[in-house]
C-alpha cells in the first residue's frame, strides 16, 4: 500500500477528512522551507504539497509567484526540492510528499531522470499544472515505472463529457480546484463543490481533494464537510513570508483541526 | 504529423514534435470550444465573406508588393520587394489575425476580448477591431513595454481598451502573456483570448498562421506578374512569428523558395542578451506549447533581450521549431545595432519607416541579395511601420525630439 492510500484509509478509519498543506521549495532558502516542511505534520498535515518554482507560473496568483520568485533567487531547482524531500523523509516515513509544478524545469530535466530520482527521493506523487490529460502520458508512462501517483486536476469546466478522461488511468486521489481561475483567489460555493466532489468520487473511485481558495478554518471546515481533504496553499505560504514559521504553524494547526472536525 | 501538403498540425495540435496543449484542466474545455468553433468557421463560406469584406475595405488590402529600387542598388545585387503589411490599418500584419479571431469571437458570443502585447501593435489592432466591433477589450502589457511604447498605450486608450500594466517577473510581453492566460482562466465563460502571434495552445498556432497566410498569397500572385518566377528567397523577422509564417506558408510547397526568417540577436548571440530562441534556445514548455525557448540549465525561463517589444520574447511559434529542425526554412539573426542602422537606411533610401521589428530583416536581406547576385530575387516582409519607434531611435542617435 502506498503512503497516499495508507494516509486515506488511517483518515477513513477515523472518519475524518484530512488536511493538505501547500509550501514553496526554497521560498525563502533551502533551510527555512525544510524546517517548516518537518513540523508541518505535527501540525495536523495530513500530506505535503511542495512547490517547485517556475519563473512563468500562469496557473497561480501573485502569492505563489512571489514565492516561487524568492525560491529561485535562493538558488532553488529542482534537484534541490528533491533533496529537501530526501532529508525530511530522514525522519517521517508517513506524510506523503507531492511534488507541484510546471513542466518545462522537468521536461528539460528528462521526465525518466526526474521519475527516478524523486522516486529515489521519497516523494510520492505529483501534480504538473500544464499537463492535462492530452499532454501527461509520457510523464505517466515514467511514473508509472516508478509507482508515483501523477495526480490530475478536476476543475468546474470539467463538463461531464470530459470527466471520464481526467479520471482515466489515474491514481492516488484527484485534486478538484474548486474555482475556475488561479491559486488564491476566491473559493467556490459551497453547495457546487460538494455536488463536484461526488461526482468526481464516483467517476475516479478514488480520494477527492479540494484547493483553490480555501484561506480560513471556517472555509476548510465547510469544504471538509464533503472533501476528502482539503488543500491550503497561499495563505500559509503568505503567512510564512509575512509573519514567520511559528505564525504559519499557528494557522496551519487551526486550518488542520477544522478540517479534520 | 505534419506532413501533409498544407503542413497542417495533427488532432493534438502537433508539428512533428512541436506544439501541443500545454495548459491547466481549466483552460482545456475552453480550448476545445475555440478549436470546434474555429474548425466550423474555416468550412463556412460566409466567414471568409466576412473576412474578406473587411480586409478589404476596413484594412485596405491587398497591400502593395512593393520593388524596392534604391534599396536594390544599395544591395548590389538580387531584386529586393518589400511586401507593404506597414500599409495596413493600424499600420502593421497584425490587424489580419486579430480580424479573423474577432469575427469568429462574435460568431462565438463573446463580447469581452483580451489580448497581450509587446511592441503594442497587436494590442492596438485588438483594440481597433474591438471598436469597430462593438466589444470589451482588455490589453495586458508589460510595465516596462509601456514606458517604451507610450504613443500605443494611448492610442489603445483612445480605442476605449483599457491597457492592464504587467508587472509580474520581467514586466515584458512574456509576462503579459502569463497574466492575459491567468485572466482567461478566471474568465473563459465570457471571454476569448485573442492571441497575438502563432504561438500558444493549440489551435492558436496552426489558426493565426491561417489568418496570416493572406500575406503570402498577397506576394505570390504579384511576384508572378511582375517577374514570371517565384522568387529565390521570402525574408521575415520573427518574434513569436507570425508575420513570418504568414508570408512563408505559401510558399512552403516551393521547395526552390529559400525561407528566411530573422531572430532578434539583441546586443549579440554570445552576450546571452538576445530574443532569438532557435539560435540560441532548446526545445522547452511555456505558455501553451512544446517549442525552442531561451532558458537555463535548470529549465527556468530566461528574460529575453531586444531594442524592439515586439520581438523580445524568449519563445517562438512551434511551426518555427518544426521548420528548423526539418531544415525548410533557415534561421538567422541581426543584432540591435545592425537593425538601428537598417532602421535608418530604409528611411533614407526608401522613405519608408519601418517598425525596428520589420528593420531586423533588411541586413539579412541586403546581405542575401549579395549572396544571389544581380539574377537574384527577394522579398522581405515589410511587418509593419515605424512611426511608434521614433523616440527609441532619437534616444539612440542623442536627439530630442
Amino acid at each position: 500500500m502506498t503512503r497516499i492510500d495508507q494516509t486515506f484509509a488511517r483518515l477513513k478509519a477515523a472518519k475524518q477528512s484530512g488536511f493538505v498543506a501547500y509550501i514553496m521549495g526554497g521560498d525563502p532558502s533551502h533551510a527555512s522551507s525544510l524546517e517548516l516542511m518537518k513540523t508541518l505534520p505535527s501540525a495536523g498535515v495530513d500530506i505535503i504539497e511542495l512547490g517547485m518554482p517556475f519563473t512563468d507560473p500562469a496557473a497561480d496568483g501573485p502569492v505563489i509567484e512571489l514565492a516561487g520568485l524568492r525560491a529561485l533567487k535562493s538558488g532553488t531547482t529542482v534537484t534541490t526540492v528533491l533533496d529537501m524531500a530526501a532529508d525530511f523523509r530522514k525522519t517521517n516515513d508517513t506524510t506523503p510528499i507531492i511534488l507541484m509544478g510546471y513542466a518545462n524545469p522537468i521536461h528539460h530535466m528528462g521526465y525518466g531522470k526526474f521519475a527516478a530520482a524523486a522516486k529515489a527521493a521519497g516523494v510520492d506523487g505529483a501534480i504538473i499544472v500544464d499537463l492535462p490529460p492530452e499532454e501527461d502520458a509520457e510523464l505517466r508512462a515514467e511514473f508509472e515505472r516508478h509507482d508515483l501517483a501523477l495526480i490530475r486536476l478536476a476543475t468546474p469546466t470539467t463538463d461531464a463529457a470530459r470527466l471520464p478522461k481526467v479520471v482515466a488511468n489515474t491514481n492516488g486521489f484527484v485534486y478538484y480546484v474548486s474555482v475556475a481561475g488561479i491559486t488564491g483567489k476566491a473559493l467556490g460555493a459551497e453547495k457546487s463543490v460538494a455536488n463536484a466532489v461526488e461526482r468526481i468520487r464516483k467517476a475516479a473511485g478514488l480520494p477527492v481533494v479540494v484547493g483553490f481558495g480555501i484561506k480560513t478554518p471556517q472555509q476548510a471546515e465547510q469544504v471538509a464537510r464533503s472533501a476528502d481533504a482539503v488543500v491550503v496553499g497561499s495563505a500559509i505560504v503568505d503567512v510564512y513570508h509575512k509573519d514567520g514559521h511559528e505564525t504559519a504553524l499557528e494557522l496551519t494547526r487551526r486550518l488542520s483541526a477544522a478540517a479534520h472536525k | 504529423m505534419s506532413n501533409t501538403p498544407d503542413n497542417s498540425p495533427d488532432e493534438n495540435g502537433r508539428f512533428g514534435t512541436f506544439g501541443g496543449r500545454y495548459v491547466a484542466e481549466t483552460l482545456m474545455p475552453p480550448i476545445l470550444a475555440l478549436q470546434e468553433a474555429y474548425e466550423k468557421a474555416r468550412a463556412d463560406k460566409s466567414f471568409w465573406t466576412e473576412f474578406d469584406n473587411f480586409a478589404q475595405h476596413y484594412v485596405g488590402r491587398p497591400s502593395p508588393l512593393y520593388f524596392a529600387e534604391r534599396l536594390t542598388q544599395h544591395g548590389g545585387g538580387a531584386k529586393i520587394y518589400l511586401k507593404r503589411e506597414d500599409l495596413n490599418h493600424t499600420g502593421a500584419h497584425k490587424i489580419n489575425n486579430v480580424l479573423g479571431q474577432l469575427l469568429l469571437a462574435k460568431r462565438m458570443g463573446k463580447k469581452r476580448i483580451i489580448a497581450e502585447t509587446g511592441a503594442g501593435q497587436h494590442g492596438v489592432a485588438t483594440a481597433t477591431m474591438a471598436a469597430r466591433l462593438g466589444m470589451d477589450c482588455i490589453v495586458f502589457m508589460g510595465a516596462v513595454d509601456i514606458e517604451r511604447q507610450k504613443p500605443n498605450v494611448f492610442r489603445m486608450k483612445l480605442l476605449g481598451a483599457e491597457v492592464r500594466p504587467v508587472t509580474s517577473g520581467t514586466s515584458t510581453l512574456k509576462d503579459a502573456m502569463n497574466d492575459a492566460l491567468r485572466d482567461w482562466v478566471t474568465h473563459a465563460s465570457e471571454t476569448f483570448y485573442c492571441i497575438g502571434t502563432v504561438a500558444g495552445p493549440h489551435p492558436y498556432p496552426e489558426m493565426v498562421r491561417e489568418f496570416q497566410s493572406i500575406i503570402g498569397r498577397e506576394a505570390k500572385a504579384p511576384i508572378m506578374k511582375a517577374e514570371a518566377r517565384l522568387p529565390d528567397a521570402v525574408v521575415a523577422c520573427i518574434g513569436g512569428g507570425s508575420n513570418a509564417l504568414g508570408i512563408f506558408h505559401e510558399f512552403t510547397p516551393d521547395k526552390d523558395v529559400r525561407l528566411i526568417g530573422v531572430e532578434a540577436a539583441g546586443r549579440g548571440i554570445d552576450t546571452g542578451l538576445h530574443a532569438a530562441s532557435l539560435t540560441g534556445g532548446s526545445p522547452g514548455i511555456l505558455h501553451g506549447n512544446r517549442t525552442y525557448l531561451l532558458q537555463d540549465q535548470h529549465g527556468q525561463i530566461k528574460d529575453a533581450h531586444s531594442i524592439s517589444a515586439g520581438l523580445d520574447y524568449p519563445g517562438i511559434g512551434p511551426e518555427h521549431s518544426y521548420l528548423h529542425e526539418i531544415g525548410r526554412a533557415e534561421y538567422v539573426s541581426c543584432t540591435d545595432d545592425e537593425a538601428a542602422q537598417a532602421f535608418q537606411l530604409c528611411t533614407k533610401l526608401e522613405g519608408i519607416i519601418p517598425a525596428l521589428e520589420s528593420a531586423h530583416a533588411v541586413p539579412r536581406a541586403l546581405d542575401l541579395a549579395k549572396e544571389l547576385g544581380e539574377d537574384g530575387l527577394i522579398i522581405m516582409n515589410m511587418s509593419g511601420r515605424g512611426d511608434k519607434d521614433v523616440n527609441t531611435i532619437a534616444n539612440l542617435m542623442r536627439v530630442e525630439v
